[in-house]
């Protein structure tokens, strides 16, 4: 089971997205393109204030304005609508009330707190500007060490404390490896809070028939399904009359995978005015209001012999909450949890992991959500213990991976590791680097004053986001394919791609199952109204999961097709092949019978072999066994100037295993938006807020995502150690190179300056904490 | 992000366009290219009753040579100043300065005229006028006027130009043969702005510097000439240690901004960096 079967014509292939035409072209339709009768416009007054009583609101002058429809507050959709809500569940975790709408508190700057309804999208936003608000400020809890001291000011009075949940973990004998140990390495870890910034913001468009009582909303959304589910609960329309359709999407990487206020709250207003109502998101509220990403500190210390073996891990964990729970967000750091011993065998662990409510906006999933502050932690921690024990990076490392042979390997924090080969890919890229002749490079460049580092990271992450035992809402996929009359194959999936090009990847397998052209087939997504059930694009599953869906349906039809062809050629089913379009015994293509042909019988139902039913259709609901792990190594140099902090980055190399691979292109097109954005965090990026709780980065005037012209050549290349949890052996790339990156620079750039004593650095990398660390070093 | 609304005029001539805005007054802004005034109003940060786009007022367009000066429209893009052949060939800095100014789409649209009316104290353009000793020239409905880059800059986003004047024109003196200039940038990442910007121009005999301009932007509230390097280096040899000393002097006397982006200390530390390497650049 560990490859696909039969001819491989198109898997493997690097064939171009055949998404990418429509969308070059501007052809294509995002929320904000699809224009439906008699719109209305919505608009959201948002809180000025990061903690506050509301006192008053006054909305007479907005309603006063011509062209405003409605403007409610939410007082007036208590009780008539659901909280926003979380799918956590957690043993001991608090769960604060989520009003679409603020009622008489708000807890972060941009929580919404008035609607307004009207004509146009100019008339709404005219009208925020004439609704006086009056608030009473309270203290105002931005830190996380601070927030869980006893005497701290609370968020949520009735919980006592501002932690949302504690999750300890205590496995092996902790406190007897770190009696036994040579050496203990501790750190302090920031990994600091990132706003997702998808190029497409969030909108949404609902319009609500009342002669049928159907509700279809359309959204920038990863979960279409879940939305679905979810808006028919909060706004009481039956699940069965309502549609959610995710039409092009630009971009989530996780910030989309939610249900968000606006969205419940531009539903009811469509069911209430029975008009369609548009709201889309402006950039200034992406970054306030869209959920963030990472946004923890991180206490931890190793136990290490003299030899570079880590015989054991203790931390504390505090995650920043934000101030309400989002769909996941409790969720998240329980993947740093479950990842933090990366690609290494430690068996002692000891873990606490603390979620702490502040008066910011909520976090949750944001590209390898849990995982790159997982590997940061540890990829740094065994740096800064081989930098102490005068190793070398790349020896410590070999010296505490596990053998390929242990796996599935069990981890002490309670996952087990699907397959792997560290050494492999690790060597790889070693290799392609030219790891020893880069030391001694850079050895000779120190003695002229210059500042070469080298950083690694070997990784291993959890993905392909499947059993449902580990994923809230359920960690399966559907998947459907139907041959039409006609010959042409319909596949309707599951997962709702936003950029990863499955409309590309799905096709080429089915293409190669049944032997016929790609353009042949056609990938629908993102409609409930057509796909009922799914879960959605989130965690690098949609062809771990989804794909391994639409695999075996396609199997199922292909069965089918196998019994007319059969039957119409009068031959053995086992001797038949599909190939260029026909279906034949194998050596003796000239009596083929013509897909189309079979496609055409299997309606026409006339010529049927005996108990065969009409129609070729099939539908399978794939779970798998267990998470896939992928891992790799990543090996980046950089050169910094010691007088100003900047660093150049010069090579980086990326060696991924993410299991068999379907299309190299898209691989490698994900690997390099993985890193680009790894890095952002690591050189770039970073949400600010002063301590009233405004956001000082919030717009993209302060706030660094990487851009074309700041990212080197990237040097990639792959092993292959194929999953056993799925029939097509895929690991998952979506959030792999993210995952791997930012410690793999910071780890450069220590390295870089090592012989001034430094050894770490919080991100971002920017020129002047770079600068400020050599001057206190110095 | 959705502008307040506003009224539109769109004049043809210098005239008409100083006519409305002597009947507006303090409610006008100008509109050239629209890369600072159109965000501020998206954000609602600026919220003008009135913008008059100066875009299709004749004779505010075009880079000539007249006289030993560059003269260069207000409305000049930055892209032309960059790809200008005229400009590469006769004051090759400021082809350099435009090429660090934001990315392709903003030096597409922003302006040369706009860019020094706005006086953002992070912008580049600032820096390298201030050193070639251009003349900003300007006209109001009581007549045209001449002032220094020197005497132009007052504050942070603060000039000399009255609410009722438009800039027209730079005139850019254009330097000898034996004279060599440079700008070096520092870009703040996210906003493509002067985290700290040096230019530097030196007019050298031998290795002896007959003259030396420095300007420096991004570092305090207003662009500004380091005339503290200028009268080390002036008549001096440029050697490494005077270079490296006088740069030493280049935020002397100043108040050093602070942000999200840069401390004090970094700003200065980055000033005296650059100052440092843009002379001798210049020098070599």
């Amino acid at each position: 089971m560990a490859t696909i079967a039969g001819p491989t014509r198109m898997i493997g292939a690097p064939i171009k997205r055949r998404e990418d035409p429509r969308l070059i072209q501007g052809l294509s339709h995002y929320v904000d393109d699809i224009k439906r009768v008699d719109t209305l416009h919505c608009a959201f007054l948002r809180s000025d204030y990061a903690h506050a009583e509301i006192k008053s609101i006054d909305t007479e002058g907005a309603k006063d304005l011509p062209g405003v429809v409605t403007v409610i507050t939410g007082k007036d959709i208590e009780g008539k609508v659901g909280s926003v809500p979380c799918a956590a569940e957690i043993e001991g975790l608090k769960m604060p009330d989520h009003p679409a709408l603020a009622i008489d508190r708000v807890r972060f700057v941009g929580e919404p707190v008035v609607a307004v309804v009207a004509n146009h999208p100019h008339i709404a936003r005219d009208a925020l500007d004439l609704i006086e608000i009056e608030y009473e400020e309270l203290p105002v809890i931005m830190d996380m060490d601070k927030a869980i001291e006893p005497d701290s000011p609370l968020i949520y009075e009735d919980f006592g404390d501002n932690i949302a949940f504690t999750m300890p973990l205590d496995e092996g004998d902790v406190d007897g490896a770190f009696a036994e140990a040579d050496h203990v390495i501790s750190n302090r870890f920031v990994n600091q809070r990132l706003i997702p910034n998808a190029m497409e913001p969030r909108g949404v468009l609902a319009e609500y028939l009342p002669g049928e009582g159907t509700l279809t909303v359309w959204s920038s959304t990863q979960v279409p399904h879940h939305l679905k589910t979810i808006l028919s609960l909060l706004v009481e329309v039956p699940e069965q009359l309502v549609r959610v359709i995710a039409p092009e999407v630009g971009g989530g990487f996780g910030s989309k995978l939610n249900v968000y206020a606006e969205e419940i709250v531009v539903s009811y207003l469509a069911t209430q005015l029975r008009k369609p109502v548009k709201w889309i998101e402006k950039r200034t509220e992406n970054f306030t209001t869209t959920i963030h990403g990472r946004d923890q500190i991180n206490y931890v210390e190793i136990a290490v012999k003299n030899d570079g073996t880590i015989t054991a891990l203790r931390a504390k964990l505090l995650a920043n909450m934000g101030a309400y729970h989002q769909l996941l967000t409790p969720i998240i750091p329980i993947l740093t949890y479950f990842m933090i011993l990366g690609a290494y065998k430690i068996r002692n662990v000891k873990l606490e992991l603390i979620g702490v409510f502040t008066n910011k906006m909520s976090t949750d999933a944001y590209r390898g959500a849990g995982r790159p502050e997982a590997t940061h932690i540890i990829e740094r921690i065994v740096d800064i213990a081989a930098q102490k024990l005068g190793m070398d990076a790349k020896d410590i490392r070999f010296k505490n991976f596990p053998q390929p042979d242990e796996f599935p390997l069990d981890i002490p924090t309670g996952v087990s590791y699907d397959s792997g080969n560290y050494q492999e890919s690790f060597n790889k890229a070693l290799g392609i680097i030219n790891y020893d002749q880069l030391r001694a490079e850079q050895a000779e460049l120190r003695q002229q004053g210059r500042y070469l580092g080298i950083g690694i990271a070997t990784y291993a992450e959890i993905c392909g986001m499947g059993p449902s035992i580990g994923v809230a809402g359920g960690g399966w996929e559907s998947g459907t394919v139907r041959v039409e009359r006609t010959g042409k194959v319909t596949v309707l999936t599951g997962v709702s791609p936003h950029g990863q090009g499955q409309e590309t990847s799905f096709a080429q397998i089915v293409a190669d199952e049944f032997g016929i052209d790609i353009d042949d087939i056609v990938i629908v997504h993102g409609d409930t109204g057509r796909q009922p059930q799914g879960i959605g694009t989130f965690g690098s599953r949609a062809m771990a999961v989804g794909g391994s869906a639409m695999l075996i349906a396609t199997r199922q039809v292909k069965e089918k097709i196998v019994k007319i062809a059969a039957h119409l050629l009068e031959a053995n089913p086992d001797d038949l092949v599909f190939e260029a379009g026909n279906i034949f015994v194998e050596g003796s293509p000239e009596q083929a019978v013509e897909f189309t042909t079979i496609a055409a019988e299997a309606h026409l139902a006339t010529k049927l072999p005996p108990d065969t039913e009409p129609g070729l259709e099939a539908t399978h609901f794939f779970e798998p066994g267990n998470f896939t792990y992928p891992f790799g190594a990543h090996i980046s140099v950089v050169e910094v100037d010691i007088d100003t902090g900047e660093i150049d980055l010069k090579r980086y190399v990326a060696v991924d295993d993410v299991g068999n691979i379907i299309n190299p292109l898209l691989v490698t097109g994900q690997v390099h938006g993985g890193i680009a954005q790894g890095l952002g965090q690591a050189l770039y990026e970073g949400a600010v807020y002063d301590e009233s709780g405004q956001l000082l980065t919030g717009s993209l005037m302060d706030y660094a995502v990487p851009k074309a012209t700041q990212i080197p050549r990237f040097e990639t290349d792959h092993t292959v150690t194929p999953s056993p949890v799925n029939p097509m052996g895929v690991k998952g790339v979506g959030e792999a190179g993210t995952i791997a990156a930012s410690g793999c620079l910071v780890n450069a750039v220590v390295d870089a300056l090592s012989p001034f004593g430094v050894t770490d650095i919080d991100m971002p990398l920017t020129p002047n904490r770079v600068w400020q660390v050599i001057q206190d070093a110095s | 992000m959705i502008s307040g609304s506003f009224e539109y005029f769109a004049p043809t001539s210098l005239d008409e366009a100083l006519g409305l805005l002597g009947e507006h007054g303090d409610d006008a802004k100008i509109l050239a290219g629209g890369h600072s005034l159109i965000p501020t109003m998206k954000l609602r940060l600026a919220e003008p009753a009135v913008v008059i786009d100066i875009q299709r007022v004749d004779g505010l367009k075009g880079i000539s040579e007249s006289n030993g000066n560059l003269v260069i429209g207000a409305l000049a893009t930055h892209h032309e100043l960059e790809s200008s052949d005229l400009v590469q060939q006769r004051v090759p800095v400021l082809s350099q300065t435009a090429g660090e100014i934001g990315d392709l789409q903003v030096r597409n649209k922003g302006t040369i005229g706009g860019s020094l009316a706005h006086a953002d104290p992070a912008a580049d353009w600032p820096a390298t006028i201030l050193a070639l000793d251009a003349d900003i020239h300007i006209a109001g409905r009581s007549g045209k006027r001449t002032v220094k880059a020197t005497d132009f800059f007052e504050g942070l986003y603060a000039t000399v130009l009255e609410p009722d004047e438009i800039l027209t024109a730079i005139h850019v003196p254009i330097p000898d043969e034996n004279t060599k200039g440079t700008y070096l940038k520092l870009h703040q990442v996210a906003s493509g702005f002067a985290l700290t910007g040096v230019a530097a121009i030196v007019t050298k005999s031998g290795d002896t510097c007959d003259s030396i301009a420095i300007g420096i932007t991004g570092v305090s509230d207003v662009a500004y000439r380091a005339t503290g390097v200028e009268s080390d280096l002036t008549g001096a040899s440029l050697t490494a240690e005077n270079i490296a000393a006088a740069a030493e002097k280049v935020v002397d006397g100043k108040d050093i901004l602070e942000d999200i982006h840069a401390s004090e200390a970094y700003r200065a530390n980055l000033a005296k960096v650059y100052t440092r390497r843009a002379i001798e650049q210049v020098a070599s």
